[in-house]
C-alpha cells in the first residue's frame, strides 16, 4: 500500500447524502476480476447527466471528493474504493461514512476524513465559488487546510500509523501468527468444519 | 457488570489484544462467492501465501449466475469469467465449492444455515454486507471487503475495533399479515440508514422470541440497512431445533457440549447497552418503502409523503430527489401505486417459509395482467423443497415465473433486471437508485405484500384481496 503523509489537490463537491455503494459503482460493473479499470463505472448511473458535477470541466482533475452525510452505505463491495482510486481520488471527506466502506478505504489506502457538516458545507461553498481552491489533507498533523482555514480531524493512532507507513495488514498479523496457532489449539470440538462434505 | 451477547462472542474470539490496537479476532467460518473474492485470491498468489484454513472456508456461486437454463454455459462472457475464476481459485487453494448445478448451490446466506454451518456463538464473515443474516443464530456475523477477505484467507483472523451494542426491544402482538420484514423495515425507518453505525444490534423482546428462524434471518439480514455491520438474536430452543440434524451440526456428545455452551450466549440481566430502543409491535402494519433508501418507508395504508413537511433540510432534499427518481407525487395513497414487476426471492426473503407464505396468497389466484412475477428460490434445496410441496405449481398456475437459485433481481448482476422506469414490488433489501436495473424503481415489501400486489397490480396487503 502506498504511504499517505499529506495530499494537496482540488475538490469535487458532491452535494448528495446517502451516496450508497450501488451509486459509486453499480453492480453491472463488478464483474472484473482485477482491481483496476473501475473508473469507467464510477457513479455509473449519474455520469450520463451532463449536469452531474463530475462532468463539469471546472472540477476536472479534482482528487478530493467532499460528499454529504452517510457516504458509502450499502454493499460491502471494495470495488467502490477501487473505482474512486482508479478515477484519481486520494481523499474522501464527509460528515459520516458507512462502517464497511470506511474500513475498506483504510485497507486500500484511500483516506476518509470525517468533518462536521458545517465544515463540509463551508468547503462546498468555497469550492463552488472558486473551483481552483487547493485543499491540503495532512495526516501527520490531522488537519484539513484551505485558504486561511485549518480544520482538525480525528483518526485513531493505529490506523494513522498504518496509513502513514503504508503497511500491509496481513503482514502485521502474520507477525503474530503463533498466537493464532495457540488460539486454534483451544477451538471447541463441536465447531463445524466445511470439509469433508457430510450428507 | 454483565456482558451483552455480542460482547460475549467477541471475548471468546480475541486472539490478541494490545493497548492502542484493534483486537485480533478469530473467524470460525468464511463464506465466499464469485464477486468479492477474485482479487483476494490474486493477492495471496502475489505474496506466495496459502489459504490458512480451507476447512473453515466454503464457496458458492450466487451473485452473477443465471436463473434460467442453468445447465447451459453462462451466456455473458464476463460473468462466465468471474464464475470460472472462482472455480479455479477454489481448486487451486483447496476450498470446497458448491457450483451451479450442485444441490447445495444458492445464495451464500441461505446455504450456510441450511448446511448447518451457521451455529450459535460463531464468528462468520463473507465479502457481502448481508452476512448479518447469520446473526439470527446468535452468531457474530458481518460483511467484509475484499482486502479483509484476503486477510481472512491468509490468517483466519481480522483486526477489528470492538463495536458498541444497541438493544432493539420489540414487544407486543403482531397483527395478522404483519411479518418480520415489516418489523425490520419499521426499525430502519425509525433509526435511519445511519442509526446503527458503529453498533451491533441485538433484537430482543417477546415478538423476536416468537419468530421462526427464517423470520429471524430476515430481521438480522437487514441490519446493514440501518448502518449496523451486524445484528444478533440470542439462541434458544427454536435455534437448537433448527440446527439439530443439519449436515454439519454437532452430533452425540458434541451436540450436548455445544448446547451447554450455546445456553450461556445471551445478554446478562445486568448488561448495559450503549443504546436501547423500543418498538411497539401492536402498532406495526405491513410496511413498504416509497423512496430510494431503505429508511424511506411507511405503513402501506399511508400516502407518499410531502417533502415540504420534512423539517430537516438534508432529509427534505433527499426526499425530493427520491420522489423524482421514483416518479411519485406527494399525497398519492401508496396502495394506488401500480407495479410492473414483482420479485420474490433474495437472501432477505428467498427461503422456504417465504415461498410458503406467498403461495398461501397466490393459490387459486392469477397475477394481474401486465404484471410480471419472478419467484427465485434462495438455494437449489429451497427450490427442490418447494417443488416437493407443490409450491412451484401454485406460482406457475398463477402466472409467475419459477426460476433457479441465485441473487437474481435483488441486485441485477445477472440478466434478471428491471428496465428503465419499470417499477417493482420486491422482497429484497435495497431500493437504491438503479439497484435492480438502471432506471428501475423498487418498493421493498414482505412476501405477503408481494403476493397480494402481484394479484391486484397495485401495492396491496392480503387484507385488500
Amino acid at each position: 500500500m502506498e504511504k499517505f503523509i499529506a495530499h494537496t489537490g482540488t475538490v469535487l463537491p458532491l452535494r448528495r447524502s446517502n451516496v450508497d455503494t450501488d451509486q459509486i459503482i453499480p453492480a453491472v460493473y463488478l464483474k472484473r476480476v482485477t482491481k483496476s479499470g473501475f473508473e469507467d463505472g464510477l457513479f455509473g448511473a449519474w455520469r450520463n447527466d451532463p449536469e452531474f458535477v463530475i462532468n463539469k470541466p471546472e472540477y476536472s482533475g479534482a482528487t478530493i471528493l467532499v460528499a454529504g452525510v452517510d457516504f458509502g452505505t450499502g454493499s460491502s463491495r471494495e470495488h467502490a474504493v477501487w473505482a474512486l482510486q482508479n478515477y484519481g481520488f486520494k481523499v474522501v471527506i464527509s460528515s459520516r461514512f458507512a462502517d464497511i466502506f470506511r474500513g475498506n478505504s483504510q485497507k486500500a489506502g484511500l483516506l476518509t476524513v470525517i468533518l462536521d457538516q458545517t465544515d463540509v458545507e463551508a468547503i462546498w461553498a468555497a469550492v463552488e465559488s472558486d473551483p481552483t481552491v487547493a485543499l491540503t489533507v495532512d495526516l501527520e498533523s490531522k488537519t484539513v487546510n484551505y485558504a486561511d482555514r485549518s480544520i482538525s480531524f480525528a483518526m485513531d493512532d493505529y490506523t494513522r500509523w498504518r496509513l502513514m507507513e503504508g503497511l500491509d495488514d496481513i503482514g502485521l498479523t502474520l507477525k503474530n501468527i503463533d498466537q493464532v496457532s495457540a488460539f486454534e489449539a483451544t477451538r471447541a470440538a463441536h465447531k463445524p468444519e466445511t470439509l469433508p462434505v457430510l450428507h | 457488570m454483565g456482558k451483552t451477547l455480542a460482547e460475549k462472542i467477541w471475548a471468546d474470539h480475541v486472539v490478541r489484544s494490545a493497548e492502542g490496537e484493534p483486537d485480533l479476532i478469530y473467524i470460525d467460518l468464511h463464506l465466499i462467492h464469485e464477486v468479492t473474492s477474485p482479487q483476494a485470491f490474486d493477492g495471496l498468489r502475489l505474496a506466495g501465501r496459502q489459504v490458512r484454513r480451507p476447512d473453515l472456508t466454503i464457496a458458492t456461486e450466487d451473485h452473477n449466475v443465471p436463473t434460467l437454463n442453468i445447465d447451459q454455459p453462462i451466456a455473458d462472457p464476463v460473468s462466465k469469467l468471474q464464475v470460472d475464476t472462482l472455480r479455479k481459485n477454489c481448486a487451486e487453494f483447496g476450498v470446497r465449492i458448491h457450483s451451479l448445478g450442485d444441490i447445495d448451490q444458492g445464495i451464500v446466506h441461505v446455504v450456510g444455515p441450511q448446511l448447518g454451518l451457521t451455529q450459535p456463538g460463531m464468528t462468520i464473515v463473507c465479502g457481502d454486507s448481508h452476512t448479518s443474516t447469520h446473526g439470527a443464530f446468535g452468531a457474530l456475523a458481518f460483511g467484509i471487503g475484499t482486502s479483509e477477505v484476503e486477510h481472512v484467507l491468509a490468517t483466519q483472523t481480522l483486526p477489528l475495533v470492538r463495536p458498541k451494542t444497541m438493544a432493539i426491544n420489540v414487544e407486543g402482538t403482531l397483527k395478522p399479515g404483519v411479518t418480520s420484514k415489516d418489523i425490520i423495515l419499521a426499525i430502519i425507518a425509525e433509526i435511519g440508514t445511519g442509526g446503527g453505525q458503529g453498533y451491533v444490534l441485538e433484537y430482543r423482546g417477546n415478538v423476536i422470541r416468537e419468530l421462526s428462524m427464517e423470520s429471524r434471518m430476515t430481521v438480522c439480514n437487514m441490519s446493514i440497512e440501518a448502518g449496523a455491520r451486524a445484528g444478533v438474536i440470542a439462541a434458544d430452543e427454536t435455534t437448537f431445533a433448527y440446527v439439530q440434524g443439519k449436515p454439519h451440526a454437532p452430533k452425540g456428545a458434541e451436540w450436548d457440549a455445544a448446547v451447554t455452551y450455546w445456553r450461556t450466549l445471551h445478554s446478562d440481566a445486568d448488561a448495559v447497552f450503549d443504546r436501547e430502543i423500543f418498538i411497539n409491535a401492536d402498532e406495526l402494519e405491513p410496511f413498504v418503502t416509497w423512496g430510494t433508501n431503505p429508511g424511506q418507508g411507511l405503513p402501506l395504508n399511508a400516502s407518499v409523503p410531502n417533502p415540504a413537511d420534512i423539517a430537516d433540510e438534508e432529509e427534505r432534499g433527499a426526499a425530493e430527489r427520491a420522489l423524482t427518481y421514483m416518479g411519485l407525487v406527494a399525497g398519492t395513497p401508496l396502495k394506488e401505486i401500480k407495479v410492473d414487476t414483482v420479485f420474490l426471492g433474495s437472501c432477505t426473503n428467498g427461503r422456504i417459509e417465504d415461498l410458503r407464505l406467498a403461495a398461501t396468497i397466490l393459490g387459486g389466484q392469477k397475477v394481474a395482467s401486465g404484471v410480471r412475477m419472478l419467484v427465485v428460490p434462495g438455494s437449489a434445496r429451497v427450490r427442490l423443497q418447494a417443488e416437493a410441496e407443490g409450491l412451484d405449481k401454485v406460482f406457475i398456475d398463477a402466472g409467475a415465473e419459477w426460476r433457479s437459485a441465485g441473487c437474481s433481481m435483488c441486485l441485477g448482476m445477472n440478466p434478471d433486471q428491471l428496465a428503465p422506469g419499470e417499477r417493482a414490488a420486491s422482497t429484497s433489501n435495497r431500493n437504491f437508485e438503479g439497484r435492480q436495473g438502471k432506471g428501475g424503481r423498487t418498493h421493498l415489501v414482505s412476501p405477503l405484500v408481494a403476493a397480494a400486489t402481484a394479484i391486484r397490480g397495485t401495492l396491496s396487503s392480503p387484507a385488500d384481496l
